[in-house]
């Protein structure tokens, strides 16, 4: 990553910085796409996801930088994002009852601090241990804070979790925080600060030694580093900016359940992370709006969301272990010899039959799902405006149909997409040979 | 005294049925390096199977049928995902079967439903078995004692007394000789996978009776599993066995502890206020605590030594 970085310094660096400009841009200009001029109101269900995104975005960042960064694989992150925001949640109070001057904006910071003191203690005692054992002890931890957060109930609330009000009066601007839309742009602020935090500790002797010690732990040991203290620090500090988010989740919902410290959570980290790319620090960001997208967006109509993710995270841990971003990162050295268009076609012909696997899988999961859950709601599964008759044998044999022979062929198809791929990246080689 | 009895005895009851998800866990990991995530689904999908299979045809062939089924599905598994991504390492091996666990669970709740299904002890079993000072105890507990303590034999004289069971256990110290000296290590996984998955169902089709049958059961009992693993020492059985009846029996006795930390401060005259934000901590009961100690405990194990329990390599 780093070599082709040098190599393309001058052109990658601005293009990299016009990217998150770019992002930036998008981020602040979402809700006023979505705007509803006539009733001039935000529309709801864009803010609420894009806010989820932006702490997501954190949450997924600061979970890279244990499994991406530094190898360390931990099953227990949500623990830190959670207790971040129950403590923003009491400060929120005291705040709300007055002996307390901080302002709103001051608060995830706050969080952060209060992740990180969790993350120093938990860190102790798990960032000396390696591979499973690392998993294991996250694992145990993240267990044991859900188990504690139902169990204690002065601190965390029980199973109703505890709530605050973000309207304390006490802001830098003179916000009132009244409107999700404000929320949103102090997200958007506090996601951007992480971010650039994490990006910049990438480029630290920290960040580089953690990559070492990930890549090869006994020889970061004889060069002299103590990778015990990198992996501890690396802990700490992710454990600050998952905090943050939490923080901001505690400002955005005004309520903190044990939802939020819960091994879903943690789960999700993992697959946001892997889903977009663990090994590019733009992956996590992909991975992490595209989960919520689809939590956001396919719940809607369905509520197999889940299904959905979990076999596009085995898909993507069985064929690119890249990730989203990685795949995209793979297409560079070709675009930059402007071959990208012999990749054209294969690409179209794979997506007819990938279209077929799609649409018979997700019929598939949809029929099964209406039969058990569906019917007994009293819903009506519609697809494209009919109804579908889910008890005649029509609808699954279709189904069955496109995800048998579009599976097939899509085998065809990616054999023939890999031949052409070598046959491009062969001519890369032979070009700079010569 | 008597609920000490009887703690005793329920407690080694659920030890025996932690241990029979986790004897198969070990094996796994001691074999192929894999933490197998999908474990307790497939547990789950055992007491699925077997709830179908019993409305259909009976328990009792539900006992063999539910469990092969199981064992198919491993096989499955073992051959079409696990060695696919077995040439990207552990980890991504890991994470499959962590995807899997997701599908299995939510696979469950779309077929299954959401709700508990009445899957319920059988008629033949549902009697009292023996009243210890008046507390009945009940004869399915005892049948799956039985059945338990049948398979932790099976399984011991399998690892003793027969080549393949030599082989594994060959496999469990040194896989990588037992490569070298040319047996069919992948023919070997794949039977110590499906193994594995045929002790989880089997754990399912008498577990799902016993506790509830319900789409978040392989989240409750999959933690503790691990738990089980990690105390007892990756990579070994006998440690295995010894921490499964250990946090069986912390489960259970926990719950009849009445007292607190702040209980026995006040012996020492401190007393503690409920009051603040973290007061708590001393006055909650220990019937309360239950749940937590595994985990609190597997983290004091991990912190003093990472082996386990029993374990003779580092995890």
């Amino acid at each position: 990553m780093s070599a082709s970085n040098v190599t393309a310094a001058p052109s990658g660096g601005s293009r990299q910085g016009l990217l998150w400009a770019g992002i930036l841009v998008l981020a602040l200009l979402l809700p006023w796409a979505f705007y509803d001029y006539g009733a001039s109101r935000h529309s709801g269900f864009v803010l609420t996801m894009c806010s989820q995104m932006g702490m997501m975005i954190l949450f997924a960042l600061s979970y890279n930088m244990l499994m991406g960064q530094a190898g360390m694989l931990s099953f227990g992150h949500a623990t830190f994002f959670g207790l971040g925001g129950y403590c923003t949640i009491h400060f929120l109070n005291f705040a709300g009852k007055g002996d307390f001057p901080v302002p709103v904006e001051v608060m995830p910071l706050l969080a952060g601090l209060s992740s990180l003191g969790f993350g120093i203690v938990f860190g102790y005692a798990a960032a000396k241990q390696r591979a499973t054992a690392f998993a294991m002890i996250t694992m145990g931890i993240g267990e044991l804070i859900a188990v504690a957060a139902i169990m204690f109930h002065n601190f965390f609330g029980g199973e109703g979790g505890i709530n605050a009000d973000r309207m304390i009066d006490q802001s830098l601007f003179g916000v009132s925080y009244a409107s999700p839309v404000q929320v949103y742009y102090l997200i958007v602020a506090w996601t951007l600060i992480g971010a650039i935090g994490m990006l910049f500790l990438t480029k630290t002797p920290l960040g580089a030694m953690a990559n070492a010690c990930r890549d090869n732990y006994e020889r970061a040991q004889f060069m002299g580093y103590d990778p015990r203290r990198v992996r501890f620090y690396q802990f700490a500090l992710s454990a600050f900016f998952a905090g943050i988010g939490g923080g901001l989740y505690a400002i955005t919902y005004e309520i903190v359940t044990f939802d939020a410290v819960s091994g879903q959570l943690s789960a999700n980290a993992v697959l946001m992370a892997y889903i977009g790319g663990q090994a590019s620090f733009i992956g996590p960001i992909l991975g992490a709006s595209l989960i919520t997208l689809m939590q956001s967006v396919v719940s809607l109509w369905s509520n197999s969301w889940l299904i959905y993710v979990g076999v596009m995270f085995i898909t993507i841990v069985a064929f690119a272990p890249q990730g989203l971003a990685g795949m995209i990162e793979s297409h560079g050295p070709i675009a930059q010899a402007g071959k990208l268009n012999r990749l054209f076609v294969p690409y179209v012909r794979m997506a007819i039959p990938s279209l077929g696997v799609l649409v018979g899988f997700v019929g598939l999961v949809e029929l099964t799902n209406f039969i058990t859950i569906g019917a007994a709601q009293g819903k009506k599964l519609v697809f494209f405006g009919s109804e579908v008759p889910a008890y005649t044998i029509m609808p699954w044999a279709i189904s069955a149909a496109c995800l048998v022979v579009g599976g097939l062929w899509l085998k065809f198809e990616a054999a023939n997409y890999l031949r052409v791929w070598d046959e491009i990246t062969d001519d890369i080689k032979k070009g700079s040979q010569s | 005294m008597e609920i000490v009895l009887i703690s005793i005895l329920n407690g080694v009851v659920y030890g025996m049925l932690l241990f029979m998800l986790a004897s198969g866990l070990t094996l796994i990991f001691s074999m192929m390096g894999v933490l197998n995530f999908a474990h307790a689904g497939i547990y789950m999908l055992g007491a699925y199977f077997a709830f179908d299979i019993t409305r259909v045809i009976g328990f009792w062939p539900a006992l063999i049928i539910a469990p092969l089924i199981c064992a198919a599905i491993g096989a499955a598994i073992e051959i079409y995902g696990l060695r696919r991504v077995h040439h990207n390492g552990h980890i991504a091996e890991l994470l499959f079967t962590f995807g899997l666990f997701f599908i299995i669970e939510r696979g469950t709740q779309m077929t299954w439903g959401m709700l508990p299904v009445p899957y319920r002890v059988p008629s033949a079993l549902d009697f009292p078995l023996f009243t210890l000072y008046g507390i009945a105890f009940p004869a399915y507990r005892g049948f799956m004692l039985v059945v338990s303590i049948a398979m932790l034999t099976g399984i011991w004289l399998m690892l003793t007394r027969t080549r393949i069971g030599l082989i594994i256990q060959a496999a469990l110290t040194h896989p990588n000789m037992v490569s070298s000296l040319g047996h069919n290590v992948p023919r070997v996984f794949t039977t110590v996978f499906a193994g594995g998955c045929f002790l989880a169902g089997l754990a399912g089709v008498i577990g799902g009776n016993y506790q509830t049958t319900e789409p978040s059961m392989a989240a409750t009992l999959g933690p503790i599993v691990f738990v089980v693993v990690v105390f007892g020492g990756l990579g070994s059985l006998a440690g295995c066995f010894v921490a499964s009846i250990i946090m069986g029996l912390i489960q259970t006795f926990s719950v009849v502890v009445d007292g607190s930390i702040a209980d026995l401060l006040k012996y020492v005259g401190i007393t503690v206020s409920n009051k603040n934000l973290f007061g708590e901590i001393l006055t909650v009961p220990g019937s309360r605590i239950g749940p937590l100690l595994p985990y609190a405990l597997m983290i004091l194990m991990l912190m003093i030594r990472p082996r386990g329990l029993l374990g003779t390599r580092d995890t």
